[in-house]
């Protein structure tokens, strides 16, 4: 089912793009097991949809990877670093906070809720992390903020705040302030679902363009199978936990091996 | 009107003490500010043993009396501790600061956590340190439902402040006190419900200041959240043209 592992997963591409490799990763919320010994790479640069039933742990993935929860066990590679070991003799010991902060530098991540900062404008926001944590020069900043938000159609709003603006505005200042640190690979999570209908196509327009750039790997969560169909490179259905089934989004979709992924298919279509 | 006021020379001595009570007020207020943001914040701590001072602190700066406290302070200490010079008014300070600094870090930390979690998430998403996300994305939101109950929190200070003249600080009560002795004794005669009335006012008057620059704070903060107008092409940097 999955590619031999002397495939370059790990690691990056010649563009920068960074890999991930998951290993006998668990995660359980008080009795609730939410990830069960999860196994799953990402090449550098590779696009890969996750898609799966509410509750199957879709968030959860991108979650860990983000460092916004700690996995029970397992291990996690990203662009060829452990994210939550070092190095210790023959081994590997628990992270020390600097090493997670500086294996995190390489990850981004765009929420369904966006999360923009609202006592600052479009542009502050997108500075914020370049300033602060990559030690750019204001101008410097503020330079490649505006370029950024030009890309995302949004330049005009420089000066606005989140509270100013559409819900797909706000997405797309959010993938902007995401971009510009750099990102060797982008986790999304739904991030069109909390948008009117109307809005969703200016978002998915934003990660077309990310996509075709191909400077960072892309992990995204979406119900939005037609675009999935469109822009990745892989499927990957999840249930309970773990993959169900991947391969190229045209197999999966019209072809599900699994009985699970039919019915979720099919009652995704339906609605 | 002429019958409301007092003397001249009695408004000097008023005047006097009013420098007093804002000078206890002004260094209650900082020491009071710093406290409550770090103790507020060490409530949340990540180490136990923080969050353990900190409630510590709380409780007992919540829990005794501010007379009480500035007793043990103000003359308690400097007399255990054989200080005689120690400055009353510092003194006096820290007590009231310590005090609203009990209060001030339950405010901190209630606001603190009614900032969404999301946006702690972004910040580590960002990858900004413990520091940072704390300086530059939570305080900043928290600010706006701290300066409130800030602002009713420093007029009770002020009003905290008159209990310094039990220890012997020359505060607008306390000059109050003063002309009231020599209405009584000498040949002042004016009556006691004018001086009174004379102090009110002056508490009165500073309690609306407190409260007028905490409404420009509040709206200056206001501001930063509201944003500003749409860019016409004119205004962007050439790079995007
Ligand atoms: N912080 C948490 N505390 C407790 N339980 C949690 C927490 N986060 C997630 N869960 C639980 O873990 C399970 C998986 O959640 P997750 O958000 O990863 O699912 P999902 O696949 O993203 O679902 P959805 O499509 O609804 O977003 C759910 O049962 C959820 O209730
Ligand atoms: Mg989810």
């Amino acid at each position: 089912m999955s590619a031999p592992d002397t495939t370059p997963y790990t690691g990056t591409n010649g563009n920068g793009a960074a890999g991930v490799r998951m290993r006998g990763v668990n995660k359980a919320f008080g009795t609730n097991t939410v990830l069960r010994e999860l196994d799953l790479d990402v090449d550098p640069g590779e696009r890969v949809v996750i898609i799966g039933p509410s509750g199957s742990g879709k968030t959860t993935i991108l979650r860990v990877i983000m460092t916004l929860e700690r996995p029970d066990s397992g291990t996690i590679e990203v662009g060829g670093r452990q994210l939550y070991h070092q190095p210790a003799g023959d081994g590997l010991k628990p992270a020390s906070e600097k090493h997670i902060r500086s294996v995190r530098s390489d990850i981004g991540m765009v929420f369904q809720h966006f999360n923009l900062f609202p006592h600052m404008t479009a542009l502050e926001n997108i500075m914020l992390a370049p300033v602060k944590v990559h030690g750019q020069s204001k101008e410097e900043a503020r330079t490649n903020a505006f370029e950024l938000l030009d890309k995302v159609g949004l330049a005009h709003a420089a000066n606005q705040t989140p509270g100013q603006l559409s819900g797909g505005q706000k997405q797309r200042v959010a993938i902007a302030r995401s971009l510009a640190t750099k990102p060797k690979i982008m986790l999304f999570d739904e991030v069109t679902s909390a948008l009117d209908p109307e809005l969703v196509g200016e978002v998915l327009n934003v990660l077309r363009d990310i996509a075709e750039e191909g400077k960072t790997t892309m992990m995204l969560v979406t119900h939005e199978m037609g675009f999935a169909r469109e822009v990745a490179d892989r499927l990957v259905m999840f249930d309970h936990g773990q993959v169900l089934e991947s391969g190229p989004p045209a197999d999966v979709l019209d072809n599900p091996r699994e009985a699970r992924t039919q019915e979720f298919l099919g009652a995704v279509r339906e609605h | 009107m002429d019958g409301l006021l007092l003397e001249a020379n009695q408004y000097r001595l008023l005047r006097d003490g009013a420098w007093v009570t804002l000078q206890i007020l002004g260094l209650a207020f900082v020491l009071g500010v710093v406290l409550s943001l770090v103790v507020g914040v060490g409530r949340l701590s990540e180490r136990r043993w923080v969050r353990g001072i900190a409630l510590v602190y709380v409780e007992f700066f919540r829990g005794i009396s501010s007379i009480v406290l500035l007793f043990i302070v103000a003359i308690a200490i400097p007399i255990l501790l054989g200080v005689s010079q120690a400055s009353i008014l510092m003194l006096g300070s820290l007590a009231l600061g310590a005090n609203m600094g009990g209060y001030g870090a339950e405010i901190v930390r209630g606001s603190i956590q009614a900032i969404p979690k999301g946006q702690s998430e972004a910040s580590i998403a960002l990858n900004l340190s413990n520091t940072q996300r704390l300086r530059y994305v939570v305080l900043p939101q928290a600010l706006r439902i701290i300066l409130p109950p800030f602002g009713n929190l420093t007029i009770e200070i002020l009003k905290g402040t008159a209990l310094v003249s039990l220890v012997g600080l020359a505060d607008i009560t306390q000059a109050g006190n003063f002309i009231r002795q020599q209405q009584l004794f000498g040949d002042a005669g004016t009556d006691r419900t004018i001086l009174f009335l004379n102090i009110l006012v002056i508490y009165f008057v500073l309690a609306q200041i407190i409260n007028g620059l905490f409404r420009l704070a509040e709206w200056r903060l206001e501001k930063r959240f509201s944003g500003g107008e749409h860019l016409t092409p004119l205004d962007l940097p050439e790079a995007t043209k």
